[in-house]
């Protein structure tokens, strides 16, 4: 098979299926996953939109279009970007630092978050801080 | 799937073969992705922390609920899924392309290659119509000297905020000069169908009419949407333009039998990593802007 001649460093050349049948199974299924997550996109809108919107099923649903997201993209890495067939040292060499994630979100979510708290209970010296940007008070300085 | 047969007990790490059975290139190719997935990683992260800092974001169903040729119907959602399918689709012609390219068969690659090439403009053109839709598309809202004026999205500009109450509405139309409130009263007739001669009317008429229309006027958001907006969408979108480049050129290559003379279409697959990886972000891009 010609794959054997394509670089040294490949000890086993891999024999690709002959149909293209697992190609178009993801893309349904990615298809799908993206038709859930509109519905849901969809619901939240409604919800914000009725008399009393409940924060935590609105919370609820973007918690799950969350790992809707995560679901697509291991798909489209796995299958479509061939990650899945690849042996176990080049999967963990890219999955590993990736996990770097995990840290990077939760602390910088919590920062943020701690932000908004103090922002809310400076009491009241800072009022409506994120109206006024500092171009905008430049400007009207000067005028 | 492809399937690799590698007899069991394979010692990857005693020397004399690469331990991730891969081409130097293909590996290259994989780190710099990971490497792009952090500065995307950040960018995405900053917005969240900024987002979570704030008590009021923009609503995107608000924000994005426009579609080409509709005019002001409201259709939230409706034309990222749009640009969502596009870029779902362009992947699996590019995953074909990478198929074909095993088959070495030529005309099938060139063929799922031109496929791939059109997705990526088709998105980059949705993409041109969005942006153009923010940065020209006025709201009312009340500017920084307290009148109320007409406010596109844009770096500098975010007409999404709070909305303004009746009693803070009028406060402002006090204030508001006769321009602005022509400005404002046209953009009313605009949707009704009603023309006027609307500057020949004194200011007490204008107020009356733009209070009695029930117009929503908004305060201004966080500065931060914007410049967050544009600069992500925008960074995603010079990958999608980077990548149809690159596309081209592997389809120029192929038309000319390069890969068919080296004995393989392992380009065609690097450049695919590229491709999928540039639907990987918009996957996320979609979730933190559009559906979150």
């Amino acid at each position: 098979m010609s794959q054997h001649t394509i670089s040294p460093e490949i000890s086993f050349a891999s024999e690709h299926a002959g149909d293209t049948k697992h190609i178009w199974k993801t893309f349904w299924l990615l298809s799908l996953l993206t038709v859930l997550e509109l519905g849901l996109g969809l619901a939240i809108y409604n919800i914000h939109k009725g008399e009393h919107p409940s924060a935590m099923l609105v919370l609820f649903f973007k918690g799950v279009v969350c790992i809707l997201t995560i679901a697509k993209a291991y798909y489209i890495v796995s299958v479509f970007m061939h990650l899945g067939s690849e042996v176990r040292n080049m999967i963990m060499t890219i999955v590993v630092p990736l996990c770097l994630f995990i840290w990077f979100i939760i602390a910088f979510l919590w920062d943020g978050n701690s932000w908004k708290t103090m922002r809310n209970t400076d009491g009241g010296s800072r009022p409506n801080i994120e109206k006024v940007a500092p171009a905008a008070k430049e400007k009207g300085a000067k005028d | 799937m492809s399937t690799t047969a590698i007899p069991a007990g394979t010692k990857w790490w005693s020397g004399g073969k690469s331990p991730f059975n891969a081409s130097y290139g293909k590996v290259m190719m994989w780190y710099f992705l990971m490497s792009d997935a952090f500065t995307f990683g950040a960018f995405l992260i900053s917005y969240g922390t900024i987002r979570f800092s704030v008590n009021h974001w923009a609503d995107p169903n608000e924000v994005f609920n426009a579609f080409p040729l509709a005019g002001h119907a409201n259709l939230p959602l409706a034309f990222v899924s749009l640009m969502t399918f596009i870029l779902i689709f362009s992947s699996v012609t590019m995953v074909l392309a990478v198929h074909e390219g095993h088959k070495m068969n030529r005309k099938g690659v060139e063929k799922y290659m031109i496929l791939t090439i059109l997705g990526g403009f088709a998105f980059l053109g949705c993409q041109a119509w969005e942006w153009t839709h923010l940065l020209t598309g006025e709201h009312i809202s009340l500017l920084n000297d307290g009148t109320l004026g007409a406010l596109p999205t844009t770096v500098k500009a975010n007409p999404w905020g709070t909305e303004l109450s009746n009693q803070a509405m009028l406060v402002a139309l006090q204030k508001t000069p006769h321009e602005q409130l022509v400005t404002i009263a046209s953009g009313l007739h605009h949707a009704g169908g009603e023309a006027h001669n609307i500057s020949a009317l004194s200011n007490a008429e204008l107020i009356s009419q733009i209070t009695a229309s029930g117009l929503h006027a908004t305060n201004q958001g966080p500065i931060a949407f914007g410049g967050y907006f544009f600069g992500i969408t925008g960074f995603h979108g010079f990958h999608v333009f980077s990548g149809v480049i690159i596309n081209i050129v592997m389809y120029i290559k192929t038309k000319l039998g390069h890969f068919d003379q080296r004995g393989h279409y392992e380009m065609i697959e690097k450049a695919g990593l590229y491709w999928h990886f540039v639907d990987l972000v918009w996957v996320f891009v979609f979730l933190c802007f559009y559906l979150i």
